[in-house]
């Protein structure tokens, strides 16, 4: 949050559109050294390592024929510096190579999956929503309270306990026990809303605890504060109940940390991705990153970390402009 | 860890204030040991210490014995296993035994091994690594721009996707596990350690010592390093707890350690496949797994609300 000021003075109102404006367009350009360095890394990342990048994707076995053949279509036999303007240019004109693995065109691949990745976090991201900032209000409203105490602790859990070990339990308890929800798989939303939301709601549960851990922890925290302001005792004051006053006065004033922790939360939410999808066996993004780590396919990987990343950087991009909407106090 | 040894430094305060008779604490060694959370922590953390240096001495058999025999046995099963020698020892399998007839309890006592060693080397790897860099771009104006976009840059990347994504590039092993999951790490405490040093430098001790021509080695040495060392020792309990979870879910996935080395993550992976019937493969080592990093995360936070105040009540 160093990039912004907060002024309090009431500035003409143009001059705060034109600063407005500037800040738009500078925290937009600012993304781009950042997905440059990302395309750098995942770019050398294979470029740098000790040997001969053609003899490891070949594998153990890899034979001199197909070693060749490799290099030959990674380009490896040109100077490293073409190597990168090549690909570089490949990737702005959305082309981000053929999987060696799947025989595909990457953008093929990425595209074919994406439905099962995007539902799974857009589901797990209602859940974590709908519960965590609930919960995280209520915490900070029995601020020291056993209520406190058992949101606090659920969310030091909600840490540690790792995504497939939890996974695995719910598996166990609901589907294998109880028989309420499909062990595995994953239904498009095509298939009719039911069986869709049916096959997801384990999955996004699973997902939802580390995200709901953090987010709850961080409206705790941040509602704490807000409760301590004047305008909170005045509006008590005023008679106004319980409810409005959180809602209204405190979960609003309390809401940039919250979207901001949302945003950084999302980098969470991708490495669950991939676990969750391997643990219910879901055909998406996070099983292709597995699939391609262990078929050690190589422009597939260099993709989706890409892609992730651009995902990452553009979600918090928006959330950053948001911040206008949220606080009007915020002026850049 | 955190056990209750009487430092020089603490015998020497305690002798000052012994006349006073107080019973707040003084030194900082009290403080941890007052706090329930670091006790909590650091109790948990020392057995889980003991029993992977003691896992021979455990009860344990070879974990990686394998019995076809004796495969997929439910816990509490009683047998007798032939030594080497040919002498029959009576054996019970707490924990039942894998679909190669191993025993569980023995591969999870040795999994604790990999799991503990990982997040220990990790932690200090990525804060050693980490201080360095980000003395120097805190201290250092122009080498500081280029830092921290190449920090921002590794930063935008998703930490589990580039541990997952490195290891593709290595030939799974103990060694470059821990540089896959330590690499995500380094821009964390680069940023740590570089806002503690953009706020050091203003202070007027520097400024003093600077005066006196100081050199710029010896200021960070002296002035700046030991304002890092309390956020630090919080970022690597932190970190610590974070590598031990990347490792399992790197195991999990099968890019991790090699299979034939029990680890928490490997017994999960392996148990998987017959998890419906035979629960256990997956639930002993996943208890373990969530309770050693639950009590490194306590302990982090027990040590953040004791060593670093000013970060505990931003957070909470």
């Amino acid at each position: 949050m160093e990039h912004f000021k907060v002024r309090r003075s009431g500035t003409l109102a143009k001059r705060s559109q034109r600063t407005m404006l500037g800040f738009l367009v500078r925290r937009i350009l600012a993304t781009i050294p950042v997905l440059a360095m990302v395309a750098l890394f995942v770019f050398f990342m294979l470029r740098l390592t000790p040997g001969d990048p053609a003899a490891i994707l070949a594998g153990d076995n890899g034979e001199p024929h197909q070693i060749e053949a490799i290099r030959e279509a990674l380009g490896l036999n040109e100077p490293i510096l073409t190597q990168l303007t090549i690909w570089l240019g490949n990737i702005l004109q959305g082309d981000l190579g053929e999987s060696f693995f799947f025989n595909k065109k990457v953008t093929e691949l990425i595209a074919m999956r994406v439905d099962a990745t995007l539902s799974l976090a857009i589901v797990t991201l209602i859940i974590t929503l709908a519960v965590a900032i609930p919960l995280g209000v209520l915490a900070a409203y029995r601020h020291g309270s056993w209520v406190d105490r058992l949101v606090m602790g659920f969310s030091v859990l909600g840490f540690s306990v790792p995504i497939f070990v939890l996974g695995y339990f719910l598996i166990f308890i609901f589907s294998v026990k109880l028989n309420w929800f499909p062990v595995q798989g994953f239904k498009s939303i095509s298939d009719g809303f039911w069986p869709f939301l049916h096959h997801l709601i384990l999955p996004s549960l699973t997902l939802s605890v580390i995200y709901i851990a953090l987010i709850a922890r961080m409206t705790r925290a941040s509602v704490i504060e807000v409760l301590n302001e004047d305008y909170i005792r005045t509006a008590y004051a005023k008679g106004l109940s319980n409810m409005v006053v959180l809602m209204r006065h405190a979960l609003h004033n309390a809401a940039v940390p919250i979207v901001t922790i949302t945003g950084i939360g999302v980098a969470l939410l991708i490495g669950g991705v991939v676990v969750t999808e391997s643990v219910y066996n879901i055909p998406g993004l996070g099983r292709l990153t597995v699939d391609a780590v262990l078929g050690r396919d190589y422009p597939t990987i260099q993709a989706l970390i890409l892609v992730f990343s651009c995902v990452y950087v553009v979600i918090n991009l928006l959330i950053d402009l948001s911040y206008t909407l949220l606080d009007p106090r915020i002026r850049y | 860890m955190s056990a209750p040894e009487e430092s020089p430094i603490a015998l020497e305060v305690d002798s000052a204030a012994s006349a006073a008779a107080v019973s707040r604490p003084r030194t900082v060694l009290q403080m941890l040991v007052r706090n329930p959370s670091v006790c909590f922590g650091g109790v948990v953390l020392v057995v889980m210490l003991l029993t992977a240096l003691l896992a021979p001495f455990l009860g344990t058999i070879d974990p990686s014995n394998i019995d076809p025999i004796y495969r997929n046995k439910v816990p509490g099963t009683e047998r007798m296993l032939r030594l080497d020698d040919g002498s029959e020892v009576p054996i019970t399998h707490w924990m039942g035994t894998d679909m190669l007839g191993r025993d569980v309890y023995s591969r999870v006592i040795y999994g604790s091994q990999i799991s503990l060693v990982v997040g220990l080397a990790v932690a200090i790897l990525s804060i050693a690594v980490g201080l360095t860099i980000g003395l120097v771009s805190g201290y250092i104006r122009w080498l500081d721009g280029i830092v921290m976009r190449i920090m921002d840059g590794l930063m935008a990347i998703p930490g589990i996707l580039l541990a997952i994504a490195l290891m593709s590039l290595f030939n799974a092993g103990l060694g470059t596990v821990i540089f896959a999951i330590f690499i995500p790490e380094i821009p964390r405490v680069v940023r740590l350690v570089r806002s503690i040093v953009l706020s050091i430098r203003e202070e007027p001790y520097v400024e003093a010592a600077i005066s006196v021509g100081t050199s710029v080695p010896l200021i960070l040495i002296r002035h700046v390093l030991p304002n890092t060392i309390a956020p630090l020792i919080v970022q690597g309990t932190y970190i610590c707890a974070s590598a031990i979870l990347v490792e399992a879910i790197l195991s999990f996935l099968g890019v991790g350690i090699p299979p034939e080395i029990p680890t928490w993550g490997n017994i999960m992976a392996e148990g998987r496949m017959l998890f419906r019937v035979f629960p256990h493969n997956l639930l002993y080592p996943g208890i373990f797994l969530a309770f050693t990093i639950l009590a490194v995360n306590v302990l982090g936070d027990g040590l953040r609300d004791t060593l670093d105040p000013r970060m505990a009540k931003r957070l909470g």
